[in-house]
């Protein structure tokens, strides 16, 4: 019999109080090693207090936070050497040159006096950071600055990378070279990452955990969450002439929760029946109208997100 | 800790500030020392340690009251404006080492600008002789004074995030410690006896007159360690008030 894997990371139970403010409350999920999950969350949702609870910063007030099932404020020395952290906002050093800033994380890191500058070099190249390493931070474009951010996180190797909104202020372009940036890292490392920017998530991660109001209110696959709703299915239908009669005749279809016509476009949400589509094909040309395109459309993450959040403000 | 020094020193010797500081203090004592030399030679009589060095390192105490502030405001609060705190709290290097690299970073600085101006009694040992003993002492007192104002500075800059109300508030604390014992008709002679014991700028008399009294180390050791051990409760103060 094989041990357990121990996750990278998890939290259990976890409250967080500033006074008399609550930023946490009973949050638990994990990560296994390998795996690449997004933190998905409104503005003051608690995603950078857990984000800190995570990288040591402080602890929690009760719950049990575990880096590779080590306490980070019991256990800071091996905790922070395993989790490279990249705060909001990526904050640097104006004065110093990205060289001198990434030769002091490797030194604050503790990594070998030999490995130090093969680490330095190893990270300017990953970032693509080589151009600029002589130039003041202050002196860097946005999109630089973050790079230097993550070439900091990732300075050292280590095996678990928490990332705060890694691609917030930047322009698309720039969002994309940091998706592939970390899109590289897949499967050596375990990435949670917090991020406004829905597609990015999608783009990256298997896996998402959605807080609001400093609870959990999600997590699974973008499919997984999508049938939590009950709404495992849209189905978009484009029809010539009748489209009142369509609608109407489409609403009644077993399985069909909501209908939206936007000109000759229906938008037909319905539950988990596989036999959806088919139905909602009948009903069309039962009603007369004549079919031009009909497809199956996953729910999107963004709608996900902003239904969980409702359904908890809800609550 | 070494990693937090060696970046202090870094930013201190990359940064202009460090050099107008160092050349408006190397100045100044300069002019001071020509100035209290001067006095000596016309009124001072023959006790050059009574005359001249205790004036010259009384006046060098002044000025590291003006010097030190702008020194240490930067240290933590310039850190909590960027952010870039957050990130020292998560590399291992802990707390301590955050306060202690950056004390030594400003002591030494601070230190080497003392340093430069031992080239005053350079050149008076080339046309006079000097008994080494009373300038040890009295720049011993000097060193311990920088450590507290520096380490008082230090805290101050650890519980805001403006580098001015940092050096503002270090000016008041220090100039508080100086002015506490002034005017003695307004204190009653039992606060008197409290109050004498705790002035940081009567503790450097005794080393400016060319002595050293046990009492008055320890006291600076002691002012130093306080201040320090402060500055780390309001780094950990994170735990329940949250990264501000």
């Amino acid at each position: 019999m094989t041990a357990p894997v121990e996750p990278a990371i998890a939290l259990r139970a976890v409250c967080k109080r500033f006074g008399a403010v609550e930023a946490v409350r009973d949050v638990s999920f994990r990560l296994a090693p390998g795996e690449i999950v997004g933190f998905l969350g409104p503005n003051g949702a608690g995603k950078t207090t857990t984000l800190r609870m995570l990288a040591g910063i402080f602890p929690p007030t009760t719950g049990d936070v575990r880096i590779t099932g080590r306490d980070p404020m019991r256990d800071p020395e091996v905790c922070r050497r395993a989790v490279g952290y990249f705060p909001e906002n990526a904050p640097f050093y104006p004065e110093l040159t990205v060289l001198e800033f990434l030769r002091f994380v490797a030194r604050a890191k503790r990594l070998a006096r030999a490995a130090r500058e093969e680490a330095v070099g190893s990270v300017l190249e990953q970032c693509a950071l080589g151009a600029v390493a002589r130039r003041r931070v202050g002196t860097l474009s946005k999109g630089y600055r973050q790079r230097v951010g993550l070439a900091q996180a990732l300075c050292g190797d280590p095996p678990i990378l928490i990332l705060d909104e890694p691609t917030i202020g930047l322009d698309p372009s720039q969002v994309v070279e940091i998706r592939e940036l970390v899109g590289t890292l897949r499967g050596a490392r375990t990435v949670l990452f917090s991020s406004h920017i829905l597609s990015e998530v999608e783009a990256l991660c298997e896996r998402v955990v959605v807080i609001a109001g400093g609870r959990l209110v999600g997590e699974g696959t973008p499919a997984e969450l999508a049938a939590r709703l009950g709404r495992r299915r849209r189905v978009l239908v484009r029809v010539d002439g009748a489209v009142a009669a369509v609608a109407t005749a489409v609403e009644r279809v077993a399985g069909v929760v909501t209908v939206t016509v936007r000109d000759d476009l229906l938008s037909v949400d319905g539950g988990g029946d596989d036999d959806l589509v088919r139905a909602v094909a009948d009903a069309v040309l039962a009603a007369g109208g004549r079919l031009r395109e009909l497809r199956e459309e996953p729910l999107a993450l963004e709608e996900i997100f902003l239904r969980l959040v409702a359904e908890r403000r809800e609550d | 800790m070494l990693s937090v020094l060696q970046k202090e020193l870094l930013l201190y010797f990359t940064s202009p500030v460090f050099y107008a500081l160092a050349a408006v203090f190397l100045v100044i004592t300069g002019y001071l020392f020509y100035t209290n030399l001067h006095w000596f030679v016309l009124f001072g009589g023959e006790n050059l340690v009574r005359g001249f060095w205790l004036y010259q390192f009384l006046d060098i105490r002044r000025l590291l009251i003006v010097l030190v502030p702008m020194l240490t405001m930067r240290l933590v609060a310039e850190e909590r404006k960027l952010g870039t705190l957050e990130l020292l709290w998560t590399y291992p290097i802990g707390d301590v080492g955050i306060v202690v690299g950056k004390f030594l970073a400003c002591f030494l600085v601070t230190s080497l600008m003392l340093a430069l101006t031992l080239a005053h009694p350079l050149v008076l040992s080339g046309i006079h002789a000097l008994d080494p003993g009373p300038i040890v002492a009295g720049y011993l007192g000097l060193v311990l004074l920088t450590a507290a104002c520096v380490a008082c500075g230090l805290f101050i800059s650890s519980l805001t995030d403006s580098q001015l109300v940092a050096a503002a508030a270090t000016y008041g604390v220090l100039l508080f410690f100086w002015v506490l014992t002034w005017n003695e008709a307004a204190v009653s002679e039992g606060w008197m006896r409290w109050l004498a014991p705790l002035s940081l700028f009567d503790r450097t008399a005794v080393f400016a007159e060319g002595g050293i009294d046990t009492r008055d180390v320890v006291y600076f050791g002691l002012f130093t360690t306080v201040c320090l051990v402060f500055t780390l409760l309001a780094l950990e103060s994170r735990r329940w008030r949250g990264v501000r």
